[in-house]
């Protein structure tokens, strides 16, 4: 129970944090600490089926492609 | 101005939100369709995954338009990617670790994503999360190896294939079993590798078509940042 509740709060302090970054590469990290720490809750929900895509789509691969984009665009946002 | 008047909307949904969901007993099962596919799911399909029971059985349709919908998107970033190629690469080689590692690791994260998906209907995971890891596993050979290219050519057509075979096993069991994506095969032993009927072809094709279209993703954005 506690765990989830420390597990929550980091997932919110990661959230507020990809919100207010303005460095891109900062933020992406900020959303994939947010898909992992989801996928941990859903793990934890026993929902084992979710947490297997949300961790490899999510935390993976989504984060790959965000940082790929960045690196053909702009790192700054404005 | 905007933002007050943006704030006073906002204020609004909450409100309508709330009206509507305060009626609700939470925590409630509210549905009796989730006890029926718990009771009767094991029987009526062989899956013993509920799970995938419902995703590539009861809602078999449904998980054919989630993969025409990331299909279409992967034509749509393939467009994209087409259009324009620039001559800025990654200069910097990958650490030896790095190297070593893909290379001891890349065989066996791609048996890990096929025994998902192989294992769909009797353990958590299925198409979707096989076909994810495949696709990783060729991330990491495109961080390792900065000339790493992987035949598209190739992927595409395993993409096609797969893709077609979960179309024509639906019109098979159309043919055989009344509807589309009937479950026409033995469902066999509950709990055996060999049960389930389509179930295990169905997430076969899946997984193979996700896996090949994600790693064709990756290696579109890979490749065309390198030039």
């Amino acid at each position: 129970m506690i765990y989830s509740a420390l597990l929550i709060l980091t997932m919110i302090i990661a959230a507020v944090a990809a919100c207010w970054l303005k460095d891109l590469l900062n933020v992406v990290i900020a959303c994939a600490a947010v898909s992992l720490i989801a996928s941990l809750l859903f793990y934890l929900l026993q929902a084992p089926d979710v947490a297997m895509a949300e961790a490899a789509i999510g935390a993976g691969l989504t984060t790959a492609i965000f940082v790929l984009a960045i690196r053909r665009t702009g790192r700054y946002e404005e | 101005m905007r933002k007050w008047v943006s704030a006073i909307l906002l204020g609004f949904v909450a409100a309508g939100f709330f009206i509507v969901l305060s009626d609700i007993p939470f925590g409630n099962n509210r549905m009796d369709v989730a006890k029926y596919y718990i009771d009767n799911g094991i029987t009526e399909t062989g899956a013993v995954n509920i799970v995938t029971a419902v995703v590539v059985n009861y809602r078999a349709l449904d998980t054919l338009g989630e993969v025409t919908v990331l299909f279409v998107a992967s034509l749509g970033l393939g467009a994209l990617l087409h259009a324009g190629k620039d001559g800025s690469g990654n200069k910097q080689r990958a650490s030896l670790v790095v190297r070593t590692g893909s290379r001891i690791l890349f065989p066996l994260i791609l048996l890990f994503g096929a025994y998902i998906f192989v294992h769909g209907h009797l353990t958590p995971g299925g198409g979707f999360q096989g076909g994810a890891v495949i696709a990783s596993a060729f991330l990491l050979q495109y961080l390792a190896y900065r000339h790493y290219s992987i035949d598209r050519q190739k992927f595409s057509v395993v993409e096609s294939i797969s893709g077609s075979a979960f179309v024509v096993v639906g019109l098979l069991g159309l043919a055989i079993g009344g509807y589309f994506l009937s479950n026409f095969l033995d469902k066999g032993v509950p709990y055996s590798l060999f049960s389930a009927g389509v179930i295990p072809v169905l997430y076969v094709a899946i997984g193979l078509k996700v896996g090949a279209e994600l790693a064709g993703i990756v290696a579109g954005l890979m490749e065309s940042g390198r030039g």
